[in-house]
């Protein structure tokens, strides 16, 4: 049997050029500057901080007569974390000299903010179709899916707190309606002040 | 970050690195060599392009950016620290050591001149 020819790789093969090495090594430094700059984009007080506000959110909306009040208890827990993480993440980028909106930071916001946007959309429809039962699970995964996605640009530990999210919103939505707010303290709560926690001692603040 | 960055990359650097004088639009390997071979080395690159729009990072940080190993990351930092690149702090968080690496000026401007000697690579290349 003949094998077939092997292709003699040709020595006179022109090496990488100068100008395409400058050029990767270029590219390389500013991914790697664009990278290390999502780093100083999550707070790790920030989610300790929201963790805390959860639990009183929680510990309220279990007081709560009816589901009015029940919800405008989550409504404003939800308003109040998000401008606390919101103000925490410029904080931390500033001590750092970092714009908050670089890069990174862009891509952050418009990949968390879709699902943010569908679970504000879905709180609308669910409550108007007096589903708020429903509510709970919802938020827990698409919360999580933004965290997800979002965490892609940053520190480890952002997206798989995000898949922990989901996994709780994916149970909450087939238990039943009354543990909701054990769902939500575990998830709001617990979540983010253990993997605050966490970014806060590994990650700069 | 980025305008930082930007900043290095749109410097005007129509004055070349004394190395890529009289190349006369022929690069060659002789001038590649003449590259800072301590910061040239891409992990040692990368350490020392996040410190530069970072105030400082851990080592952890360091590590999860450019996928190094302990060891490796470990090595290459001491290198650049025996160079008066970078500094190490050593401290303890609670009872957790924490290791937090930061540029010095002289560890900024051999990355401003590493730049510089890119951009006048590309430069004279792209008018030869």
């Amino acid at each position: 049997m003949t094998l077939p020819a092997r292709k003699i790789p040709d020595s006179r093969r022109p090496p990488v050029a100068l100008h395409d090495r400058a050029m990767d090594n270029l590219k390389y430094i500013r991914d790697t500057m664009e990278a290390s700059a999502s780093f100083t984009h999550v707070s790790g007080i920030g989610g300790v901080m929201m963790g805390l506000i959860t639990f009183v959110a929680a510990f309220a909306a279990g007081q709560a007569d009816g589901p009015d009040p029940w919800v405008t208890i989550w409504l404003a827990a939800a308003a109040l974390g998000l401008t606390t993480a919101t103000v925490s993440m410029f904080l931390k980028s500033r001590a750092a000299g970092v714009p908050l909106l670089s890069g990174p930071g862009w891509k952050f916001a418009w990949t968390v903010s879709p699902p943010l946007f569908v679970g504000a959309l879905l709180t609308i429809v669910f409550i108007q179709a007096g589903l708020i039962e429903l509510l709970p699970g919802s938020w827990l995964l698409l919360y999580g899916a933004g965290v997800v996605t979002g965490g892609s640009y940053s520190v480890r530990p952002v997206p798989l707190m995000g898949a922990l999210f989901m996994l709780l919103g994916a149970t909450a939505l087939f238990t039943p309606p009354a543990w909701g707010d054990a769902f939500m303290a575990a998830g709001f709560g617990g979540l983010h002040i253990v993997f605050g926690v966490v970014i806060w001692r590994n990650h700069g603040g | 970050m980025a305008a930082k960055h930007s900043a290095a990359t749109k410097r005007d650097s129509r004055t070349a690195t004394p190395a890529l004088k009289g190349i006369g639009g022929q690069a060659s390997t002789a001038e590649a060599l003449e590259l800072d071979r301590l910061i040239h080395e891409r992990v040692r690159l990368g350490i020392v392009s996040a410190l530069a729009v970072n105030g400082s990072l851990t080592f952890t940080d360091l590590k999860d950016l450019l996928g190094a190993t302990d060891g490796n990351l470990s090595a290459h930092a001491r290198k650049l620290e025996d160079a008066e690149y970078v500094t190490c702090t050593k401290s303890f968080d609670g009872r957790t050591p924490k290791t937090e690496y930061s540029l010095t000026d002289r560890g900024r401007s051999e990355l401003e001149r590493y730049l510089d000697h890119m951009e006048a690579i590309i430069r004279t290349t792209r008018d030869a």
